[in-house]
């Protein structure tokens, strides 16, 4: 089976290719990029006006499968990733019971490839049952197709174990995922801690908490010589601590998600619960920084924290909410919108959203290059759409985006040279 | 002017001249309280329900009077703020308290915008009695009440409020409502009780007591609550007692005719010391009678106002 996609704006970071072309598929693997291919294609898409880019990759998902299905599970996750033009992601490992041991993270990967929409690349934990109290089988679990490690929104409040963490995984050469949160600094907060909360009334999460753990991380991250990746950096102090790191060589990446370079705290009035998450939303300053961060590269990757939460989870009480939004549907656009608002050209919102999150995690995707598979997103940077909670793929619409006026989407996704999602 | 509001969620949605207005009805309310027969038929058919998801006995108790004394048939209901843990939510608590047909709901909850939440889900007026860190308006409208009744005019007076502020509902509605009606209002306290932004909210913030109160004309205490607000604020009640606490040396910082407010119930001995409580300057019980008379105000208005006496 053929595929030729002609005429779009192939823009392939990983190749430093940004110029209107046409693409062959063969078998599912790219066979030719360049301009004028003559091929007998079984299927022509005429893609004029659009960008060909590889389908995006999310570093940050939350899937719920196994166990918590009625929020999400892989096949309503990975169809809410082809929606976004996301073709591979990772999912992390808090589901129920934890992904910190070989016969889930097969169950995840071989569901995934059965049903899915979308590869699916597993984090494991770094201790067992996300405990912070033993390290997990890491050898087997990357030889069982784990990515990286993390017990994301449990942080390891031990430092000794963290600093085992990191040089036991770099014995494998896989990545440590922090999510960089010091709990006795938390104390019970529920929103970020500022005139906003102070006026809400909500105890308050102070940027402190963010930064004094993301600061610990880089630290043993440097003693260790071990592989650092920062999840979700939401403070303009978290953003220069990783400057600053990558400045004396440290090896530390990290992501920023649509919702911390979009919103703000002012977001949680009404005590809206689909503005409440963890990190929480921040300050303007706080925006500025992370936008700042994502256009001097500091920041390598976008990704979502996509949390699927069930309504009656978020139907309640502010404080007593659960933490998270669905983010698979909406990064696309909100990443472009940085685009139109001059933050970053769009050559580096699609680095930051295909090649640089697969450098990080060490896959063979986001790459447009000939013998690649064909993970591929056509995007339509013109659309103007409304973005529509009841609209989503997902199993969860707890999103705040929702009535929002987008632009740009993706209208076709493709997964190893197959359509998955057409608009 | 009429004011028919549908719920009292907060000070913060009002303007000076619905505030003034709310003082001003009861202004009329007031006398009511002390005839020998204290009932009068307004609000005769209502139902009035007081959800307190927390302990109260002074709001509660001032409430169901205000109720009593408009004719509405008031009932109580004391829930566990653990609805969520026995498996119902808050939602299906109203609704279930809704499908008697109430008119109002007077909630006190310990979540903070409780009262927003089921504004936006219930036909019934809501009335906020305090919810969570937010806000306590009648606790505002009362001390507004009790400072127009000492000082007259509110504008341009010194309020000097004092205490645990990250943890007081009461100072949020009064910073919003003595601001709104001319104030300069300072606040004080250890810096572990002050959050941050209160200048937004157009305090001035003192880290000391006596500069604080020096020239005030008014003076709120807030209560302590040693043992709910956890031991990492203030070392002891005796340390904060030293610095933080109102006697009658540092009283006399103030202006000579100076007020002592307090939403009670008083700590003698660590906000107050027993001679400023027993003092003449403070005016704790007026607050405490205006209260009933401030919550009849409400009640009638959320109720329908003037509408009421056409029918």
């Amino acid at each position: 089976m053929k595929t030729l996609i002609k005429n779009g704006r192939v823009i392939d970071p990983a190749n430093k290719i940004d110029s209107v072309c046409d693409v062959l598929i063969d078998s599912g693997v790219i066979t030719e990029v360049g301009v004028n291919i003559t091929a007998n294609a079984d299927e022509t898409i005429d893609a004029t006006g659009l960008l060909i880019t590889p389908g995006l990759i999310d570093l940050h998902t939350h899937l719920r499968d196994p166990g918590q299905e009625y929020k999400e599970d892989i096949i309503s996750g990975t169809r809410a990733a082809a929606a976004g033009g996301v073709t591979s992601l990772t999912c992390m490992p808090n589901t129920t019971p934890v992904n910190d041991c070989l016969a889930i993270t097969k169950y995840i990967i071989s569901r995934a490839k059965e049903e899915g929409s979308a590869n699916v690349f597993p984090i494991a934990s770094i201790s067992k049952g996300m405990k912070g109290e033993i390290l997990s089988e890491m050898g087997e679990l990357k030889a069982g197709g784990c990515v990286g490690f993390s017990d994301d929104g449990v942080p390891v409040v031990s430092g000794e174990l963290m600093r085992r963490a990191f040089e036991y995984a770099d014995t494998f050469d896989m990545p440590i995922l922090t999510h960089a949160e010091d709990l006795t600094l938390v104390a019970g907060g529920s929103m970020n801690d500022g005139p906003v909360a102070t006026e809400l009334g909500l105890k308050g999460i102070p940027w402190v908490a963010e930064d004094a753990a993301t600061s610990r991380e880089i630290m043993l991250a440097e003693f260790t010589g071990g592989r650092l990746h920062v999840c979700h950096v939401s403070t303009k102090g978290s953003v220069d601590l990783v400057r600053q790191g990558k400045a004396r060589g440290v090896r530390v990446t990290c992501e920023a998600t649509p919702h911390h370079f979009t919103l703000t705290d002012e977001a949680v009035r009404g005590y809206n619960t689909n503005a409440k998450m963890n990190p929480p939303l921040r300050s303007q300053e706080d925006v500025d920084a992370v936008r700042a961060g994502l256009a001097d590269g500091t920041i390598d990757a976008i990704a979502t924290d996509h949390a699927p939460h069930h309504y009656d989870e978020k139907n309640v009480e502010f404080a007593v909410a659960m933490n998270g939004i669905v983010g698979l549907e909406s990064m696309l656009p909100l990443s472009l919108n940085l685009v139109e608002e001059g933050v970053i050209t769009l050559n580096q919102a699609i680095s930051l959203l295909t090649s640089q999150p697969a450098q990080i995690i060490g896959i063979d995707r986001g790459t447009l290059g000939v013998g690649a598979i064909a993970d591929i997103a056509l995007i339509d940077p013109a659309l103007e759409w409304e973005f529509k909670a009841e609209n989503l793929q997902s199993k969860s619409k707890n999103t705040p985006f929702s009535g929002w006026k987008m632009k740009g989407a993706a209208v076709k996704t493709i997964l190893a040279g197959k359509t998955v999602y057409s608009r | 002017m009429s004011f028919n509001p549908k719920h009292i969620l907060g000070i913060k949605n009002l303007t000076a001249d619905e505030i003034n207005f709310i003082l001003d009805t009861a202004d009329s309310f007031k006398e009511i309280n002390t005839r020998q027969i204290k009932k009068v038929p307004t609000l005769r058919g209502k139902t009035i329900v007081n959800l307190f998801f927390e302990a109260s006995t002074r709001t509660r108790t001032s409430f169901e009077i205000a109720g009593k004394r408009l004719s509405a048939d008031t009932v109580n209901i004391s829930a566990s703020s653990s609805s969520v843990v026995k498996g119902e939510t808050l939602e299906d608590t109203a609704q279930n308290i809704e499908a008697m047909h109430p008119d109002i709901i007077v909630m006190r909850h310990s979540a903070s915008g409780a009262c927003d939440y089921l504004a936006e889900r219930l036909n019934c007026s809501i009335v906020n009695a305090g919810d969570g860190t937010h806000e306590h308006p009648s606790q505002a409208l009362l001390d507004a009440f009790t400072i127009r009744q000492h000082k007259g005019d509110i504008k341009g007076l010194t309020v000097t409020i004092a205490g645990d502020v990250a943890h007081s509902r009461v100072v949020r509605s009064n910073i919003h409502c003595l601001n709104k009606l001319g104030a300069n209002v300072r606040i004080t306290g250890p810096k572990t009780m002050l959050p941050p932004g209160l200048e937004k909210l157009g305090c001035e913030v003192f880290s000391n007591l006596n500069d604080a109160i020096t020239g005030a004309d008014c003076i709120m205490m807030l209560r302590i609550q040693h043992e709910r607000q956890g031991k990492t604020l203030i070392p002891s009640l005796r340390e904060y007692s030293r610095f933080f606490g109102l006697n009658d040396e540092n009283l006399k910082l103030a202006k000579k005719d100076a007020i002592v407010l307090h939403p009670g119930p008083i700590n003698r001995g660590v906000e107050l010391s027993s001679s400023v409580a027993d003092g003449k300057q403070n005016v704790i019980l007026d607050q405490v009678e205006n209260g009933v008379a401030v919550r009849m105000a409400l009640l009638y208005l959320v109720a329908g106002g003037e509408k009421l006496q056409d029918e």
